[in-house]
């Protein structure tokens, strides 16, 4: 096995191991794509005009 | 020293030395584990009120199905939507939290050997979640809450109808609070050696994927209460309707992964099954954790307020990488019960080890046909109805709860019923009487919510809407009109309601006659599902690899990678028919 194999799969475990790291990934990562993205796509909505 | 039970698996039984005050812990008398006092309590309590909202449901699931079956259409349109919401409520959410909670409390204390973190906050958090259950029921039968599972604003119920939801999601909250305090006592206590073990990996997923979950329920509800009480005006119909798909479609990912949670652990106690790969495993759900929530922008995917590049990414690419994840387990779990038989000599041809497989053990029967059903019938479809441009066909139609009945209900609910099969004589220590019908019971109740989910799909291939009272609109300026073909599969899913209740309905009877009455097993081994044939060494084929020799496992990924390439073209044929384009 090659170092940065050794260093990428030890970084893996790692995170595995990490449950607060994690948790913490697992809330900021699907807030920031879903939520937050879609909330600003909604705030940049131009107002309709009336014809 | 190892507990063998014939047609169970052998566990090897550990001193207990966990961090239990002394008295608080007994040893299981058929697998050796360890159980908490203390969580075993909750774990029955959550239990039974899992099962009692079950069976709430279960009765508003005939009443809709028998009136979603035109020949019938049993119930009035004021006393439909009612149900509607009740069913929603009680399905998604109130019978399958509780199941959850019961898990996240008996999965750690049990194999990291620890006391449960807290027996204040698991009193306060099942308190908080029946309570805001009842207070929900309640209200909805009182007829003030008529808005359906998604209260989509400008619809507006009564506060209690809102509170309600808040507090259960609060009182989940707590539950899976003490989860994480629990896990963290376990490694400060050191009540375990090296990594946890997948099974508890995987509860760490479900309940990390519950915060998230959780936190956009009160994100969304809060303001939704405040305006049902006048301290401030409706939020914005499109900003809610974003933010509550955080808690309605997240609350379904919690079920996946606890169900494959499940799944792990039942192949383990019905064949002994071991991972194949513990890393790859622990990938999938660390797939499951960033990226399978997500999936929530399949349910905006018509909505005008936000733009391509964000259903696209969240749809697409970062979903995706969730759905590899499913595909993964889909593989990893069949081919952990294949090595496992294999080594025990039923290795006759490609599938002589799923032949032989303990069909007769309704936990084995109830978990396999939840990962079938699962797989071929909800992953196939929840891929192709996320598609964008599919979607746009099949949004709001039937084909949608004909895609989350496979899923949540033939999928988590049957793992659930099959994990009961084992919950009752371990943790309430009773044995089930009418063992036959326990056998028949997982096999009726897949047979019956696949009949419905086929009847629903097919039915809103025909543009049967979802949700409505009445698909032929009667009495509509214009005659709507439906295909008669959509009549023969809205049928179809009325007699699978009838034969999914039955099935239900008999599991909840089951359930409760062993409870209450029936015989205890405490300070002996639960009486065995199954007893296994004992094949002669010399009979057993020599391979290579054993641990990784599944043939039988690679011929049935192949039939379902098949299937889906089917099922998608033919939708994108299909989308391609809809306007001649030339």
């Amino acid at each position: 096995m090659s170092k940065s194999e050794a260093g990428s799969g030890g970084a893996l475990k790692r995170l595995m191991e990490n449950p607060w790291l994690l948790l913490l990934l697992g809330v900021v990562l699907p807030t920031i794509s879903y939520t937050v993205w879609g909330w600003i796509e909604l705030w940049n909505l131009p107002k309709a005009v009336l014809p | 020293m190892a507990t063998t039970v014939p047609g169970a698996m052998p566990i090897p039984s550990r001193p207990v030395k966990g961090n239990h005050s002394p008295g608080e812990v007994r040893t299981c008398d058929t697998t050796g584990l360890p159980v908490c006092i203390t969580a075993q309590k909750f774990v029955k309590l959550h239990a039974v009120a899992a099962v009692i909202f079950l069976l709430i449901g279960g009765v508003g699931a005939i009443l809709l199905g028998l009136t979603r079956w035109p020949a019938v259409h049993l119930l009035s349109a004021e006393w439909y939507y009612r149900i509607l919401t009740l069913h929603g409520l009680n399905m998604l959410i109130f019978w399958i939290l509780n199941f959850e909670i019961a898990i996240l409390y008996f999965v750690p204390t049990t194999l990291l050997n620890t006391r449960l973190y807290s027996a204040g906050l698991a009193w306060v958090g099942f308190i908080l979640m029946t309570v805001g259950a009842l207070m929900v029921d309640y209200i909805i039968f009182a007829g003030k809450a008529d808005v359906l599972m998604t209260s989509y604003v400008p619809l507006l119920a009564h506060p209690v109808f809102y509170l309600g939801i808040i507090l259960h999601a609060v009182g989940a909250l707590i539950g899976v609070g003490n989860y994480f305090g629990t896990i963290y006592i376990a490694k400060r206590d050191h009540t375990y050696e090296g990594s946890v073990p997948l099974v508890v990996f995987g509860a760490t997923a479900a309940a990390i994927i519950a915060v998230v979950t959780l936190l956009h329920g009160a994100v969304t509800l809060i303001p939704t209460w405040l305006w049902s009480i006048g301290l401030m005006g409706p939020p914005d119909p499109g900003w809610y309707r974003i933010t509550w798909w955080g808690l309605g479609h997240m609350s379904q990912q919690v079920n996946v992964c606890a169900m494959v949670a499940v799944w792990y652990l039942l192949a383990t106690l019905t064949t002994g099954a071991k991972p194949i790969s513990e890393a790859v495993c622990r990938g999938a759900f660390v797939l499951y954790i960033l990226f399978i929530n997500v999936a929530s922008a399949h349910h905006i995917l018509v909505d005008p307020g936000v733009g391509a590049s964000w259903k696209i990414w969240n749809t697409s690419y970062a979903m995706y990488l969730a759905v590899l994840a499913s595909m993964i387990h889909g593989f990893t779990v069949p081919g952990s019960v294949e090595v496992a038989m294999r080594k025990k000599g039923y290795d006759q041809g490609l599938f002589g080890w799923l032949v032989s497989a303990p069909w007769s053990n309704p936990g084995f029967s109830g978990f396999f046909l939840s990962l079938v059903i699962f797989g071929f019938g909800g992953g196939i479809t929840g891929v192709v109805l996320g598609t964008q441009q599919i979607n746009i066909m099949a949004h709001n139609t039937l084909r949608i709860p004909g895609h989350f009945h496979v899923t949540v209900v033939g999928g988590t609910t049957l793992a659930f019923m099959a994990l009961t099969y084992y919950v009752v004589p371990l943790v309430f220590r009773k044995e089930f009487y009418a063992r036959g019908l326990c056998r028949l019971q997982t096999w009726l109740f897949a047979a019956g919510i696949t009949m419905v989910a086929v009847g629903m799909s097919f039915a809103g291939s025909y543009g049967v809407p979802r949700r409505t009272w009445d698909a032929e609109h009667s009495g509509a300026t214009f005659a709507v009109g439906v295909d008669p073909g959509a009549h023969v599969m809205l049928g179809l899913l009325g007699v699978g309601a009838i034969v999914a209740f039955t099935a239900l309905f008999l599991f909840i009877g089951l359930v409760v006659a062993a409870v209450f009455f029936g015989k205890s097993n405490a300070g002996k081994a639960m009486e065995p599902w199954h007893v296994e044939r004992a094949v002669p060494q010399a009979a057993r084929s020599a391979h290579a690899d054993p641990d990784h020799y599944v043939p039988g496992t690679v011929v049935l990924t192949g039939v379902f990678l098949a299937c889906f390439a089917v099922y998608y073209f033919a939708n994108w044929k299909w989308l391609a028919d809809v306007w001649w384009v030339r």
